[in-house]
């Protein structure tokens, strides 16, 4: 094998008292995918972030072609030839795809090189089969086009290694075989490349070599991804053996929630049209389709954000059309929004104040007006203990919980008051399997206590696994709705082009 | 070579720190200017302490002018909280005396009085601290340039009030008329001016620090300036929050006027505040944003002020130098919160 293009050496990253990288060794060789695997909080992000120059190790070093190096910012990791795409991107929206490239890339005499730098686009575009439209303006970019710039800007600025944390948690399927053919081809010419995910089967399906970690310590290496099952990665992570939960028969009641003609005024993912559609006790109702084909402003509306022009939404039976995301609440709505970090939680303050907010004003944590403290503090500890909340303690910042955290924290904080209905967009983003798995065996638990439920996602799989039914959404309208016993992930990805319009109306 | 890095957390003992940091920081900057004025800096500076701080009747005069500060910062301290601007506590402090005075000279008895012109006070800096939080949550109308510009309309509307109706007839000040007497505020300590305003604005910060800690009204008001999108999410009324906090913080600020019509002057006149308003946001500031830090900041800053005159007189270097420290101050603040953020960290010194 060639001499390693970066190699990290007994890592070890503190803060305060969580040890999130322990001694952590690891290497990419030239042409090499490796995946990056392990439970949320792991320490991926973390460990990439010292390699990436934002984090100063405590211990250990870094050497690149051999030669060790001190990244003490992202600049000095780019003149390494480090590149790193973050899961949330750092673009300027109101500058063109050319501008963006060509931030804080001095050209001659200080002026900005337009013509060198399209020359370049050009030819990294044609390289690597990423192509980019170079006078679009950022803020019209898709999420998959923003994500495909940040990598173009790592290549751009003469990245030999890149970093891509959970690349695939904010792309839809269909963009995420564009991004694995444009991962190979770089890997063919000689680039090295880190890719994190907590989906087994693509890590299975693209990478060259594994490294897991657990606790920020190294449990294993994989040396031929693609001859293990997903069963054996899943156990490395964890420690234990993952089983699929069993969904059982069960018989839907009345109707829990109705939305009945439904529109909303608005533009792309924000428009809705003539929407119906029938939650009952004790269903699993999935909401299939292409992001940006309605499904924010259905979830928007449904939890009381975003109130319809036309149509009427009913919850057992009481009409609650313009009703606020409180009196939703008080009828037992439940709802975890897609984006945890700017919807869901209050960064800066407490987690145990983000995991109270939505009920803050009722009897459980205050009266007359004051705030019961050590009720609050409980709740959150309680709440810590029975989803496995890895965060230094209630009073901590919510800020400081990774990425999978974040989200349980979300959903214990909902299902906490047994909600009646349950509207919840894209569950397991960013969940490691075995919080996936915890949180699927949630849903059916509530299904069974007679919860409605609507799950809105991407993941098909997961989808036909969790829903009684789905509903394709397509353009804002429901495309049609099946049966999970008749769906099938071919039939409903037709759907969802559009194509194929069917079936009874909800 | 130095380099900031950011912080993962931020010890508490921080809190308390930072203030005093800055503080020593700006009394060093400064002193650079006392010796430029051609005095000595420890003489200066000693004078300005023994001044303010001295012996009780010093320490009296400065909390008559702790006073207002303690208000205005409180009223700052809350605003900034919901993360609503509010630069006008200037204005709402000026409506607030004009009110007071208004009601503090018709003929009634005392506590009467006291009560209705804490009333009308606090009424009339409340609706001015309403008019930039409607226009920002009707309109989107920044806080900021409203509630700043607002304070030029109510100086400007004091004068002329104080110009045209209210003119004192026989002398042709431009002041007005003096409240009653039955209407002044009781004075704690023979031979000081140490009013009862002064203990109702040492009351008043334990009582915001309760509201904002442990009422859900303080809560609402904290989440609300964090993250709106989350307090909305959260069933949390984003624009009543905004209105009530304005109420309140202009109730604050209006009641700092009231102190000084009854129990400083006993009537309004053109520089009834030498920028209390304006100060109240170094106070908030170096508070931390916390309503119990505003109490020793407030008496910071009016040490400055009376030590500052004192240092004046005695070596010469103009009375100005309060105000340099005050804003001195609020930028060594700012600077010192950027390390609650981030921390410097020597490179070079890993292996
Ligand atoms: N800035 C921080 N301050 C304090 N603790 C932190 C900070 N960043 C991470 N941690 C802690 O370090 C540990 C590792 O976090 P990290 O974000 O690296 O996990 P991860 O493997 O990327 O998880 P996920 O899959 O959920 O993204 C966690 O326990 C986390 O709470
Ligand atoms: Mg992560």
């Amino acid at each position: 094998m060639s001499a390693p293009l970066i190699e990290m050496r007994g890592i070890t990253k503190i803060f305060g008292a969580v040890k999130a990288n322990e001694a952590v060794d690891l290497s990419v060789a030239p042409g090499e995918i490796l995946g990056l695997l392990g439970e949320n909080g792991a320490g991926k992000t973390t460990l990439m972030n010292v390699l990436f120059g934002a984090y100063a190790p405590d211990a250990g070093e870094i050497l690149v072609e051999g030669r060790p190096v001190a990244i003490h910012n992202s600049a000095d990791a780019l003149a390494a030839g480090i590149g790193m795409v973050h899961q949330h991107f750092h673009l300027a929206p109101r500058l063109t795809v050319l501008e963006n490239l060509l931030i804080g890339i001095p050209g001659k005499s200080g002026r900005i090189d337009r013509a060198r730098g399209l020359a370049r686009l050009d030819e990294i575009s044609r390289q690597y089969g990423l192509s980019l439209d170079p006078n679009l303006l950022v803020s019209a970019l898709s999420v998959g086009e923003q994500q495909r710039l940040e990598i173009v800007k790592a290549l751009f600025r003469g990245a030999k290694l890149l970093i891509l944390d959970e690349p695939t948690a904010v792309l839809a399927p269909s963009e995420v075989d564009g991004l694995f053919a444009a991962l190979r081809s770089m890997a063919a010419q000689g680039l090295g490349i880190i890719f994190i995910s907590h989906k087994l089967n693509e890590v299975r399906a693209l990478t060259h070599r594994c490294v897991v970690l657990r606790h920020g310590k190294v449990a294993g290496r994989v040396d031929h991804p693609a001859g293990t099952t997903s069963a054996e990665m899943a156990r490395l992570m964890c420690g234990h053996e993952i089983v699929p939960p069993v969904k059982e028969a069960s018989t839907p009641g009345a109707a829990v929630l109705t939305l009945d003609g439904i529109s909303t005024a608005g533009h792309a993912g924000m428009l809705l049209r003539d929407v119906s559609l029938v939650v009952r006790a004790g269903e699993i109702l999935g909401i299939a389709g292409v992001s940006g084909n309605g499904q924010r402003a259905l979830a928007d509306v449904i939890s009381g954000m975003l109130p319809p022009r036309a149509g009427t939404m009913t919850i057992a039976g009481k009409t609650v059309t313009q009703f606020s995301p409180r009196e939703l609440q008080a009828l037992g709505l439940g709802r975890i929004p897609e984006d945890r970090m700017t919807t869901g939680l209050v960064t800066n303050l407490p987690l145990a104040d983000s995991m109270v907010l939505p009920r803050i004003g009722t009897e459980a944590f205050s009266s007359k007006g004051l705030l019961n403290p050590a009720a609050i503090r409980a709740f959150a500890e309680a709440q810590i203990k029975a989803y496995d909340i890895r965060c230094p303690g209630p009073m901590a910042r919510a800020g400081a919980l990774s990425g999978g955290n974040l989200q349980k924290a979300l959903l214990a904080r909902e299902l906490a008051f047994d909600p009646k209905v349950l509207i919840v967009s894209q569950p397991t983003r960013g969940l490691d399997i075995g919080a996936a798995r915890f949180i699927h065996e949630k849903f059916l638990a509530m299904r069974a206590k007679g919860c409605g439920i609507i799950v809105i996602g991407e993941d098909l799989e997961e989808l036909l696994m969790l829903s009684d039914r789905i509903a394709v959404m397509y353009e804002g309208r429901i495309a049609g709705t099946l049966d999970s016993a008749d769906a099938t992930v071919a039939r409903l990805g037709l759907m969802m082009t559009g194509a194929g319009q069917t079936e009874e109306a909800a | 070579m130095f380099r900031l890095e950011a912080r993962t957390s931020t010890p508490a003992w921080f809190n308390l720190a930072l203030p005093l940091i800055a503080i020593a920081a700006t009394l060093i900057l400064c002193s650079g200017l006392i010796a430029i004025a051609g005095a000595g800096v420890i003489e200066a500076y000693g004078v300005m302490l023994s001044a303010s701080l001295g012996d009780s009747y010093a320490i009296t005069e400065t909390l008559v002018r702790a006073a207002p500060m303690i208000f205005t910062g409180l009223a700052v301290a809350i605003a900034f909280r919901a993360k609503f601007w509010n630069i006008g506590a200037e204005g709402q402090l000026l409506a607030g005396a004009v009110a007071s005075c208004f009601v503090g000279a018709i003929p009634m008895p005392g506590t009467l009085a006291m009560v209705l012109m804490a009333l009308a006070g606090a009424a009339a800096g409340a609706l001015v601290a309403l008019v930039p939080a409607t226009l920002r949550v009707k309109f989107k109308v920044d806080d900021v340039v409203s509630s700043l510009l607002l304070n030029s309309v109510i100086y400007y509307a004091l004068m002329a009030l104080i110009e045209g109706p209210w003119k004192d007839t026989f002398s042709g000040y431009p002041i007005s008329p003096p409240i009653e007497d039955s209407a002044n505020f009781p004075v704690l300590i023979e031979g000081t001016r140490l009013h009862l305003g002064v203990v109702v604005a040492l009351i008043a910060a334990p009582l915001c620090w309760f509201l904002i800690a442990r009422t859900t009204l303080g809560f609402r008001i904290r989440v609300t300036g964090e993250n709106p999108e989350a307090a909305r999410y959260g069933g949390i009324n984003v624009q009543r929050v905004l209105l009530s906090t304005a109420l309140l913080s202009g109730a604050l600020a209006g009641l700092a006027g009231v102190g000084e019509v009854g129990g400083v002057h006993f009537q309004v006149m053109s520089d009834i505040s030498p920028g209390y308003g304006y100060s109240g946001i170094v106070v908030a500031m170096l508070a931390r944003l916390n309503p119990l830090g505003v109490v020793p900041a407030a008496i910071f800053l009016a040490a400055v002020m009376t030590g500052g005159e004192a240092m004046s007189r005695a070596t010469g270097v103009p009375a100005f130098l309060s105000d340099v420290i005050q804003g001195t101050a609020l930028l060594a603040m700012l600077v010192a919160l950027l390390f609650t953020a981030y921390r410097i960290r020597r490179v070079g010194a890993q292996t």
